[in-house]
């Protein structure tokens, strides 16, 4: 579904990608782990269009992004910190993606907003709003579209356990209707039952690309943090 | 883009800065028409803040509002929306709310008290200039990466069109006093917006002074059907170059 | 009463006696005014009736009245002089005079007074003639609510409205005088008043005089003119209540003063012109409760002028008060209302307390650096204005007015 061949990037003198190749396929849930700094958001970024790579390209169902951006119709996004215009309602973000996306994707999906409960306070600006309520609306915003894809950096963080629970049991849903699922997260514990597949970079480069069982085997450990901790100090 | 257009100026309409720029032209400019006695020195109040507080406000701004959403830019990249589309949108959005601040706080009070030719003038002038400052702070702030630094060039922008592009102006002047510079300085003007404006609209205010000496060569340029064309012209070409520039830069930015 | 009727139709008769009416027309016997003037004696009167009458040059040489009824026209089929005076005590009346012939050589006029006295010229109208009403060595002459309209487009080829040339007691009243060169010309003319004309979109100047010495012109009004109004080399000049408005150009001026002394000038209003008043080797000359709107400049005063006293004036809406071009001052300034003025009156006298200085630093660098008009009203320039209030070092040390008026005058 998503095909990056051979992609670099540099921020000046730094190399943030180097030569990254990866193919996702539908149905699966991928995290991307590696310390900080190591490229993983500009990675998201590139796929999104908001980095544009050097050189190398990225395909969206056989398709170049480059040049494109109807493709993102196929993609919730869910940044790590998510910050709205002030003066806007919780309301008048919603409405503003909904007129974005079009009547095309009239089903929407608003469970989020419900559990959440943001349907409650649509009324509240968004510069009085806290962290994890901005993170919820991200969320919320997300999956609204139904989209094939979905693209979450650091979904959890700034959440409470609760909401937590609710966003991962969506996540689960989602990939099982047969989704992409591209997750970022220091947390690797949360990780565990979500995951089907772990791509590991490290200083811009791409370590490997496997599957969970694959790892397991491989390192021989049951958890995924455990499994992690084992490939970085080989 | 109408749908983005409409959520920043919601938004940018609801700012407080915005409504204490308004509240403040609006305070300034009746207070000007009704306690001076002498319409003239009210005129001049009002083109001094149309001159140097316009500029100033229209830079600083959206400078600032930029910054403030890059998060929120990112979230519109993310999307499937043009680049082109995002970027001209949040243009319209600075442009028209920065206009209409200044046409509720300076230029209804103007169409009640001065509804003259150099009333017109100021009126027009300012709405222009609130644009073409608009466009010059979007392309400050897509080059400069810090929002500090953005800041700093937004406000060294206002000083060289306010001062230092004059006092270059008023020092060629007297170095090459010996040559006849008149027909230079028509050119010149056009390198400077607000100075620009200001002709225009001493040609409306101090129309006996411009006609004699020297001034007659400005009256016999700016006064013309054809030299208003062309100031309104280059005025349009200081909304567009900048606004194209800073489109070019956006489009391939890393956010 | 029919005493009274009696005595009047033998009044009537008299006269008729001593001085006969002669009838002009196309039905009356005499068909042309050159045959009734071959007719007339002293004193005679020739009525005019209407109608079109090509005379080519008439020549009235006895002291008679010529007097149109319903203005009949005579054309001077843009060749001849039309009327040619050269008696004493003639008088031109109701007449309507079109198409005098112009001249390179020679001064053609719609009515011309060769060396006479006692003339009257009065209710005419003059179009597209050469020069209008041309006086010369005339004495108590009178020339009063006259029409003289041209449409002069080049200096060189266009004649004055009204000409008077080494006259005396001259008296020129309620006339209207559009599109010539100037609109009233003296050179040489004393002891003489102009009252209450319009002088307007003349080529040159409203009024221009030439040595002219002890005359007034009072309640005139000079509009758009193309250089305004001209007073130079003359003496003992009043000035008063008139209008000097919009004379506008590169050296157009509401009043121009080269080489004049003891002028009076007073209660005059200047009104958008480019330079109110423009002085040159002025001297002696007084100014009061005159009124400046609106001008570019209010006041030019060449370093030339001296002992100009300018007192009790208005000053409003001008763009610069007074500009010179040197810093020798010996003017005086006093007790004028400057709306420019920023001071204060803290003894409640009307008067501020610290001294205005009329000419603005930039004014001064305007006159130093024509160009540098393009910069004014600029952040730059007002900069500029102020440190020089704050340090003069430019402006002229003594041009001020120690106590202006913190009120206008009813004017």
């Amino acid at each position: 579904m998503i095909i990056a061949s051979n992609v670099s990037k540099k921020f000046g003198k730094l190399k943030v990608l180097d030569n990254i190749t990866v193919n996702c396929t539908k149905g699966e849930c991928i995290a991307l782990i590696g310390p900080n700094g190591c490229g993983k958001t500009t990675f998201i970024k590139s796929i999104l269009g908001m980095v544009v790579c050097d050189s190398g390209f990225i395909t969206f169902n056989g398709k170049n992004i480059k040049h494109d951006w109807k493709y993102r119709e196929n993609i919730g996004y869910m940044p790590q910190i998510g910050r709205y215009p002030d003066n806007m309602t919780i309301g008048q973000v919603l409405n503003m993606m909904k007129d974005i996306r079009g009547k095309k994707n009239f089903k929407l999906d608003e469970e989020l907003i419900n559990k959440f409960g943001l349907d409650e306070m649509l009324n509240k600006r968004m510069r009085t709003l806290s962290g994890g309520t901005r993170q919820k609306v991200s969320a919320a915003l997300a999956f609204l579209f139904n989209p094939d894809v979905l693209i979450l950096d650091e979904p959890t963080a700034g959440l409470d356990p609760v909401a937590s629970e609710i966003l991962k049991e969506k996540i689960i849903a989602e990939k099982n209707k047969g989704k992409l699922v591209l997750i970022t997260s220091h947390i690797l514990s949360e990780l565990d039952d979500l995951v089907t597949q772990v791509i590991y970079m490290q200083e811009g480069k791409l370590w490997f690309h496997k599957s969970i069982s694959d790892l397991k085997e491989d390192t021989g450990e049951e958890k995924l943090s455990r499994a992690i901790a084992k490939v970085m100090t080989q | 883009m109408k749908k983005i257009i409409k959520y920043v100026i919601i938004d940018i309409l609801r700012n407080k800065i915005v409504l204490a720029y308004t509240a403040f032209l609006l305070l300034i400019s009746i207070s000007i028409f009704n306690l001076e006695d002498n319409s003239a020195k009210g005129l001049l109040s009002l083109l001094n803040i149309i001159l140097i507080i316009v500029p100033l406000v229209s830079l600083l701004f959206p400078a600032i509002y930029v910054y403030n959403s890059s998060e929120f830019l990112e979230l519109l990249v993310s999307q499937p929306l043009k680049r082109k589309t995002i970027w001209l949108s949040l243009f319209l959005g600075l442009a028209v709310s920065m206009s209409f601040a200044f046409f509720v706080g300076a230029g209804i009070p103007i169409l009640l008290f001065q509804a003259t030719a150099t009333g017109f003038m100021m009126l027009g002038a300012g709405l222009i200039l609130s644009v073409i400052f608009v466009a010059l702070a979007m392309l400050a702030a897509v080059i400069a990466r810090d929002k500090a630094k953005g800041i700093g060039v937004v406000i060294l922008l206002w000083l060289y069109f306010s001062v230092i592009f004059d006092g270059l102006i008023l020092f060629i002047l007297f170095q090459f006093a010996d040559y006849p510079l008149e027909k230079m300085m028509v050119a010149a003007t056009a390198f400077n917006p607000i100075d620009l404006s200001r002709i225009l609209i001493l040609l409306k205010m101090d129309v006996a002074a411009l006609m004699g000496y020297t001034g007659a060569i400005f009256k016999d340029f700016f006064g013309t059907q054809m030299g208003l064309i062309v100031s309104f012209l280059v005025l349009v070409t200081w909304m567009i170059i900048p606004t194209w520039l800073s489109l070019r830069k956006f489009k391939h930015k890393d956010l | 009463m029919k005493k009274l009727i009696y005595i009047s139709l033998l009044l009537f008769f008299a006269q008729d006696v001593f001085a006969t009416i002669i009838h002009v027309g196309k039905e009356q016997n005499i068909k042309t005014i050159r045959q009734a003037l071959l007719l007339a004696a002293d004193g005679d009167t020739v009525l005019v009736g209407s109608g079109q009458y090509h005379e080519q040059n008439i020549i009235i040489n006895k002291s008679i009245a010529l007097i149109g009824i319903n203005h009949p026209v005579i054309s001077g089929d843009n060749k001849f002089e039309i009327i040619s005076i050269k008696a004493n005590a003639v008088t031109v009346e109701g007449f309507k005079l079109i198409n005098s012939g112009v001249s390179s050589i020679e001064d053609f006029a719609g009515i011309k007074v060769y060396n006479g006295k006692d003339i009257v010229i009065r209710n005419n109208i003059l179009e597209n003639t050469f020069f209008g009403i041309y006086i010369q060595y005339g004495i108590n002459c009178l020339i009063e609510n006259n029409n003289l309209t041209a449409y002069s487009k080049i200096e060189q080829e266009s004649g004055n409205g009204i000409h008077c040339w080494k006259s005396d007691s001259l008296r020129i009243l309620g006339n209207n005088i559009i599109g010539h060169r100037d609109g009233i010309y003296f050179e040489f003319v004393k002891n003489s008043i102009i009252w209450r004309n319009v002088s307007e979109h003349n080529l040159r100047y409203g009024l221009h005089f030439m040595f002219s010495n002890d005359d007034a012109y009072i309640c005139n009004v000079f509009r758009d003119n193309g250089a305004g109004v001209a007073v130079m080399f003359s003496k003992g000049l009043k000035m008063i209540r008139n209008y000097f408005e919009e004379n506008w150009g590169d050296g157009a001026y509401g009043l121009l003063l080269k080489e004049i002394s003891d002028g009076y000038i007073e209660n005059n209003v200047f009104d958008r012109n480019t330079a109110g008043i423009f002085m040159e080797g002025a001297s002696r000359i007084h100014m009061e409760k005159n009124q400046f709107i609106d001008n570019g400049w209010a006041m030019q005063i060449q370093a030339s002028c001296m002992d100009v006293t300018v007192h009790n004036n208005n000053f409003k809406g001008n763009t610069f008060d007074v500009g010179t071009n040197g810093n020798l001052v010996l003017n005086d300034f006093n007790n004028n209302y400057w709306d420019k003025y920023e001071g204060y009156d803290l003894d409640k006298d009307k008067l501020g307390d610290v001294p205005y200085r009329p000419v603005s630093m930039y004014a001064m660098i305007i006159e130093r650096n024509p160009p540098a008009m393009i910069l004014f009203r600029s952040l730059m320039a007002s900069l500029l204005d102020k440190t020089e209030k704050v340090l003069p070092s430019l402006t002229p040390e003594n041009l001020k007015d120690n106590h202006p008026l913190m009120k206008p005058l009813a004017l």
